[in-house]
């Protein structure tokens, strides 16, 4: 734990004058599980969009590993190691879970068309390592037993592992998990969060997930950020959030 | 990370425990092939290689290139036609103006000419995407078929505008013989569609189908969106190309232009439907529906006498829409086309006696 690996700067963020995010900063530290935590309409998920470099931020820098993004692009961001599941699981429906999987890993592949085609050059070895690796992450998460089923045919709760395995395949330093848990019962939720604290401690992914559940915040994170309108009311540990009074003005209501 | 890579289990990757090392499905492929590339050339007269398997083949390549496209990564086409008419015209000036090119090159050659084509074409489909895609495409169809038509350089300057086949053989091989068309047809296609089915079992044919089914986590998940999407343009130009070589010489023997226009895309939009997306298969399906239910219908007029009672411009007409009857019941029934009709009748008899 050294060192902040993500580092939001001022970040401003409208659509069409209706500020979603306003002049917002903190620090994700390497190694942590970072809570994204903020009523409906608050800006997480379109935070998460600016870092992905899906959404331009208005005003305001990303900082990567102290490193400036100067203009993030999916790829981009995607190559400097960043993992994303989506708040609606975004898999690929008409594909099996095992080639859901391999779709993580698609941007460490280099073999041409034409290797591909005739099965030459770079093109095998390639495609045992992808395998190898999808397979380690598809054990990992306890999938095994759905590896070739179309995803779009499986219940909700395996459709979340099966985006957290495609975000995770390609080993990254940091993961953005939009509502993991979102309509999971408590025993999916239990067995998710053991699998989020099992990726944050062996497999070293510093962890940023959007949550609402805050029972399930306070007892994974070691740090919670809370967002309302777009701002920042609350930046620290569980237990100083939650004595936080704005927060609790946030989450209880207040007149803005 | 380091722990888990050490922890691989190979069993996943060799073959599934149990299972035979000469399957069912290998036995039923090696005879297939076996029928294909010995048995049909053999028995098979020349009226039924002509005007039944030599079309039905090519379409069902030009359906594979359009089905890359469209079932694989989701990008519409309606210039099918005028990619295959850039191969049979690229075809015809390589193997005119340049006659030490043996046939295969030339048809490779002409592949890529029309791949290029399909990269300009499919520029658009970086900033815009589904029903309005189709424009782009659809101006292709008409700027080739007015190029071919206008430029007179590209048909040799022919009085008729045609091309006509300018030498059909391979190593001395003389392949103007319906076997001989036939067997170069069924070759070039069996090869292409080895080549179509590795890709699309790769990393490219994931990337394609993550577009098609979500654009979005595509990009995120680290897909090159805008590469793979001109890769699937030229690929698909790429096999069009090729088919469209094969239907100028190997079947129609004399063509121009308007042998590739709007109807011809449609159709090979009609066999990628019927057939179903995103299988390969299926296309050759597609292909023989629709070659074979128009010689059907046909035949059924002449058997009961229809002529009798109903006048031929009417009957011509009528045909066209049972024909298009048939295909929107195919539709409703199976959506999903051919293939998956096939591929369930197969897993029935599979599991004969008993019902799932």
């Amino acid at each position: 734990m050294s060192g902040a690996i993500l580092e939001v700067k001022d970040v401003s963020l409208s659509f069409k004058g209706i500020k979603a995010l306003a002049n917002l900063s903190f620090a994700v530290q390497q190694g942590e599980i970072c809570a994204l935590i903020g009523p409906n309409g608050a800006g997480k998920s379109s935070l998460l969009n600016v870092i992905n470099g899906v959404y331009r931020a208005n005003s305001g820098q990303i900082v990567f590993d102290g490193t400036p993004i100067d203009r993030p692009t999916p790829i981009g961001v995607a190559r400097l190691g960043v993992g994303r599941t989506f708040q609606n699981n975004a898999l690929f429906r008409r594909m099996s879970v095992l080639d859901n999987v391999l779709t993580g890993l698609t941007r460490l592949g280099h073999a041409s068309v034409i290797e591909v085609a005739f099965r030459v050059g770079r093109h095998p070895a390639e495609r045992r390592a992808f395998r190898e690796r999808a397979e380690d992450i598809i054990a990992f998460l306890e999938i095994e037993a759905y590896r070739d089923a179309v995803v779009g045919r499986l219940p909700y709760g395996l459709q979340k592992r099966v985006e957290l395995a495609r975000a995770l395949v390609a080993s990254p330093k940091l993961l953005l998990l939009d509502e993991p848990m979102a309509g999971m019962n408590s025993d999916e939720k239990t067995e998710l969060s053991r699998f989020i604290q099992d990726v944050n401690q062996e497999l070293g992914a510093t962890i940023v997930l959007i949550e609402h559940d805050v029972g399930v915040v306070m007892g994974l994170s070691h740090h919670v950020v809370v967002l309302d309108y777009g701002r920042k009311v609350g930046d620290g540990s569980p237990d100083e959030v939650r004595r936080n009074p704005d927060v609790i003005a946030a989450y209880l209501g207040t007149k803005h | 990370m380091s722990a888990l890579v050490s922890s691989v289990q190979p069993a996943n990757l060799a073959r599934r425990e149990g299972a035979p090392l000469v399957s069912l499905n290998r036995i039923a492929f090696v005879l297939a092939l076996a029928a294909i590339y010995v048995v049909v050339p053999l028995i098979g007269n020349d009226y039924w290689l002509n005007s039944l398997v030599i079309p039905t083949v090519v379409m069902g390549l030009a359906g594979v290139g359009l089905n890359l496209l469209t079932g694989y990564a989701g990008l519409v086409s309606l210039g099918s036609a005028a990619f295959m008419s850039i191969g049979a015209f690229s075809a015809y000036n390589l193997l005119l103006r340049a006659p030490f090119l043996p046939l295969p090159l030339a048809l490779i050659v002409a592949g890529f000419v029309a791949a290029a084509a399909g990269v300009i074409f499919g520029l658009p489909s970086l900033r815009i995407k589904g029903f309005y895609l189709s424009a782009s495409t659809l101006g292709a169809q008409f700027f080739f078929e007015w190029l071919f038509t206008n430029f007179h350089w590209f048909s040799n300057n022919s009085m008729s505008l045609t091309i006509s086949a300018p030498r059909l053989e391979f190593s001395g091989y003389n392949l103007t013989s319906p076997a001989g068309r036939y067997l170069l047809v069924v070759v070039t296609t069996g090869l292409l569609v080895w080549l179509a089915r590795n890709i699309v079992n790769s990393r490219i044919g994931r990337d394609w189908m993550a577009i098609r089914d979500m654009d979005t986590a595509a990009a995120v998940a680290g897909i090159p969106i805008a590469s793979r999407k001109l890769l699937a343009y030229g690929v698909s130009s790429f096999f069009c190309g090729i088919a469209g070589a094969l239907w100028a010489f190997a079947y129609l023997g004399t063509a121009d232009a308007h042998a590739f226009d709007l109807d011809k895309s449609f159709q090979i939009l009609f066999i990628v439907i019927i057939g179903g997306s995103a299988s390969l298969f299926g296309n050759f399906l597609g292909a023989a529906f629709i070659v074979l239910t128009p010689i059907v219908l046909d035949l059924i007029v002449l058997w009961w006498n229809l002529t009798d009672y109903v006048d031929q411009g009417s009957l011509t007409n009528l045909l066209r829409i049972i024909f298009g009857l048939i295909i929107i019941l195919l539709l409703i029934k199976e959506p999903d086309g051919l293939s998956s009709l096939i591929g369930r009748l197969a897993r029935r008899l599979a599991a004969w006696p008993l019902r799932i």
